[in-house]
C-alpha cells in the first residue's frame, strides 16, 4: 500500500453559521494525482484551502476535525503555518505572478527562506523552470517582467515558483480553467511528469482532464464527498447514483 | 407640413440642450486656459525682466549668496543672489519629506495591512482633519511650541530650517500618508495570497511584495508632499526666521523662496529692480512646481509600464 501523505477525518468548516463542509474523510497517497470534482459551490476550493491553512486569512471561519500531514495535525496550536505552506504549495485559478521579473518570481520563495547565494538561486530557477516546461520559452528573458508573458506561460511560471520551494504536496485550484486548450494540455503533461516527485491535489471542472491525468478522484456534492475511488473505476462504473448523474452531465 | 418633416427641420430640444452644454463647457475651459496662460506669461515677463532689463547675470542670481536688491556691489551690479533661499527651500522640502516618509509608510501599513478597522474608524478621520487645518494654524503652533522648544534644547533663537522642517513634516504627513494608503490598498489581494502560500510571513509579504508593488504610488505621494512643502509660504515664514542668509546649520535663521516673497512683496514698487527680483523668485517657484508635476507624471508612467 502507498504511503498516505495527507489524511483528513470528519472535517467540518463553517463560514459564520453556514456549514460549507459537512464531514470530509479523504486520504491522499504519495506521488499520486488526486482530482476533486463537483458542481460549483460544493466546497472544493474551501477544502483545498484547508490543506495549507489559507482559510486562516478569512475572518469567522471555524474548522473542526482532524487533518494530518505525515501524521502531524496541521491545526495543532504549535503548528508553524509558514513551514506548512512551504511543504504544501498552492497554484491558484488565475495566474498570479508578482509584478517582478520572471527570475525574481521563481526564486521568491527561496529568498524568503534566506537563500542569497547567486549560483544556488540560478540553479534553482533553471531546474524549476525546466520542470514546469517553460524554460525554453523564457530562458532568454529571465529578467523581463513576468506580466509580459501569456496567461499559460504565467501559470507555468507560477508553478515553477512553487516547485522552487521543493514542497511535498502541490494544491491546484482549477489551474487551467483560465487557459486555452493548448496551454492546458501542456500543463497536464507537465503534471504527469511531476507526479513521480510530488503529491498533487487538483480541483477541476474538466472531466476529461480528471480522467486523463488523475489516479484518484473525489466527487464533492454540497459540502460532502459522495464518492472517492480510483479514477478509472469511478469513471467507468460509479457506485453512487449521484456520481453517475454528474459524470453523465445530468446536473451540475 | 406633416409632423415628421417638421420635426426633422427643427432642431430637437435635446440637440439644443446638447449644443448649449457644449458651448458652456467650452467657454469655461477657454477662460481657465486663458487665466493659466496669463499667469505664466505675466510671471515670466516680470521674472525675466531682472535678467534682461536689469542685466543681472542668471548664474550669479542662482549662485550668489547676498540678497539685497536695493544695494549695489563694488562693481555697481545689484546684489540679487538667491542661493540662500534656494538652499532654504530645498532644505526644508527634502528634510521634511525624508522625515515624513517613514512615518507615512508606517501609518499606511498599519491602516491597510495590520488593523484596517482601527485605520478606517480612527486614523482616517484624523488624517482628513489634519489636511483641513489651515496652514496659519500650523505656523502658529510652530511659533509658540516648536520654536521655544528648539531654543531651549539647542540654543540660538529657535528659528531656522529645523523648525521649518518640523512644521512642514506635520503638514505633509497626512498627504503622503493618504496617498500611500491608496497605493497599498490598490495592490491586488492575490499578490498577498501568492506570497503567503509560498511560505512568506506577513512581514515578508508586506516588505517584499506589497511595498514593492506599491512603490510608484508611494513615490508619487512623496513627491506630492514635497511639492506642497516647497510651495508652502505662511507656516514656514512664521518659524524659519526670515534671514536671507546661507544657512550654516539647521537652527540658524534662514529663509525660503516663498518666505522672502510673502514678506517682501508689499514693500516694493512695481517695475523696480527690487520688485523684479521677487518676480524672478516667483518664476523659480513656478518652474519647480512644474518640475514636481513632470516628476509625478513620469513616476506614474514608469509604474504603469510594468
Ligand atoms: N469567504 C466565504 N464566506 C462565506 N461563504 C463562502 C466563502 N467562500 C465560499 N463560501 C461558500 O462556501 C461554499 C463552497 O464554496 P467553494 O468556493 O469552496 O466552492 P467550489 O466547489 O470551489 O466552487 P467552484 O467550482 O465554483 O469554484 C459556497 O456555497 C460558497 O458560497
Ligand atoms: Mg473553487
Amino acid at each position: 500500500m502507498k504511503k498516505q501523505v495527507i489524511t483528513s477525518r470528519d472535517v467540518h468548516l463553517f463560514y459564520g453559521d453556514f456549514e460549507a463542509l459537512t464531514g470530509i474523510d479523504l486520504a491522499f497517497n504519495e506521488h499520486e494525482i488526486t482530482a476533486m470534482i463537483g458542481p460549483s459551490g460544493c466546497g472544493k476550493s474551501t477544502y483545498l484551502r484547508i490543506l495549507n491553512r489559507m482559510n486562516d486569512l478569512i475572518p469567522n471561519v471555524k474548522i473542526t476535525g482532524d487533518i494530518e500531514l505525515e501524521g502531524k495535525n496541521i491545526y495543532a496550536p504549535d503548528t508553524d503555518v509558514v513551514q506548512l505552506r512551504k511543504q504544501v504549495g498552492m497554484v491558484f485559478q488565475q495566474p498570479n505572478p508578482f509584478p517582478f521579473s520572471i527570475y525574481d518570481n521563481v526564486v521568491y520563495g527561496l529568498r524568503l527562506a534566506g537563500v542569497k547565494d547567486r549560483a544556488q538561486l540560478d540553479e534553482a530557477a533553471e531546474t524549476s523552470l525546466k520542470a514546469a516546461a517553460i524554460w525554453d520559452e523564457v530562458k532568454d528573458k529571465l529578467h523581463e517582467s513576468a506580466l509580459s508573458l501569456s496567461g499559460g506561460q504565467q501559470q507555468r511560471v507560477c508553478i515553477a515558483r512553487v516547485l522552487a520551494v521543493r514542497p511535498e504536496v502541490i494544491l491546484m485550484d482549477e489551474p487551467t480553467s483560465a487557459l486555452d486548450p493548448i496551454s492546458s494540455t501542456q500543463i497536464e503533461n507537465m503534471l504527469l511528469e511531476l507526479r513521480s516527485q510530488y503529491t498533487i491535489i487538483l480541483v477541476t471542472h474538466n472531466m476529461h482532464q480528471a480522467s486523463r491525468i488523475s489516479d484518484k478522484t473525489a466527487f464533492f456534492l454540497q459540502g460532502r464527498v459522495v464518492e472517492f475511488d480510483d479514477t478509472k473505476k469511478m469513471f467507468l462504473n460509479p457506485k453512487e447514483k449521484e456520481t453517475e448523474d454528474y459524470l453523465n452531465g445530468r446536473f451540475g | 407640413m406633416d409632423p415628421i418633416k417638421e420635426a426633422m427641420l427643427h432642431r430637437s430640444k435635446a440637440a439644443k440642450l446638447e449644443r448649449r452644454g457644449r458651448w458652456i463647457s467650452f467657454t469655461c475651459i477657454s477662460i481657465i486656459v486663458l487665466v493659466v496662460v496669463a499667469i505664466f506669461s505675466f510671471v515670466a515677463t516680470r521674472g525675466l525682466a531682472t535678467f534682461f532689463d536689469n542685466k543681472v547675470n542668471l548664474w550669479s542670481f542662482l549662485s550668489k549668496t547676498t540678497w539685497s536688491p536695493a544695494v549695489k556691489d563694488a562693481h555697481g551690479a545689484p546684489q540679487v543672489g538667491a542661493l540662500p533661499m534656494i538652499v532654504g527651500s530645498f532644505g526644508v522640502t527634502f528634510l521634511s519629506a525624508i522625515v515624513a516618509t517613514p512615518f507615512a509608510v508606517g501609518a499606511a501599513i498599519f491602516m491597510t495591512e495590520i488593523s484596517p478597522q482601527v485605520g478606517k474608524r480612527v486614523l482616517q478621520p484624523v488624517i482628513e482633519l489634519l489636511v483641513g487645518i489651515p496652514s496659519v494654524v500650523y505656523g502658529f503652533i510652530g511659533l509658540s511650541v516648536v520654536v521655544p522648544l528648539i531654543r531651549n534644547v539647542f540654543g540660538g533663537t529657535g528659528f531656522g530650517i529645523l523648525a521649518g522642517t518640523f512644521v512642514l513634516f506635520v503638514m505633509i504627513l497626512p498627504t503622503v500618508t493618504s496617498m500611500t494608503v491608496d497605493a497599498l490598498s490598490a495592490v491586488p489581494r492575490h499578490y498577498r495570497e501568492a506570497s503567503l502560500a509560498l511560505g512568506g510571513t506577513r512581514w515578508q509579504t508586506i516588505s517584499k511584495v506589497v511595498l514593492r508593488a506599491a512603490m510608484p504610488g508611494i513615490l508619487t505621494g512623496v513627491v506630492f508632499g514635497m511639492a506642497r512643502a516647497f510651495g508652502e509660504a505662511l507656516a514656514v515664514q512664521m518659524v524659519i526666521g526670515n534671514a536671507a542668509l546661507l544657512p550654516q546649520n539647521l537652527i540658524s535663521p534662514a529663509s525660503t523662496l516663498t518666505s522672502v516673497l510673502t514678506s517682501g512683496i508689499g514693500n516694493t514698487v512695481m517695475g523696480s529692480l527690487e520688485n523684479n527680483a521677487l518676480w524672478s523668485l516667483a518664476l523659480l517657484l513656478l518652474l519647480m512646481s512644474l518640475a514636481f508635476n513632470l516628476l509625478i507624471r513620469w513616476i506614474g508612467k514608469k509604474g504603469e509600464m510594468k
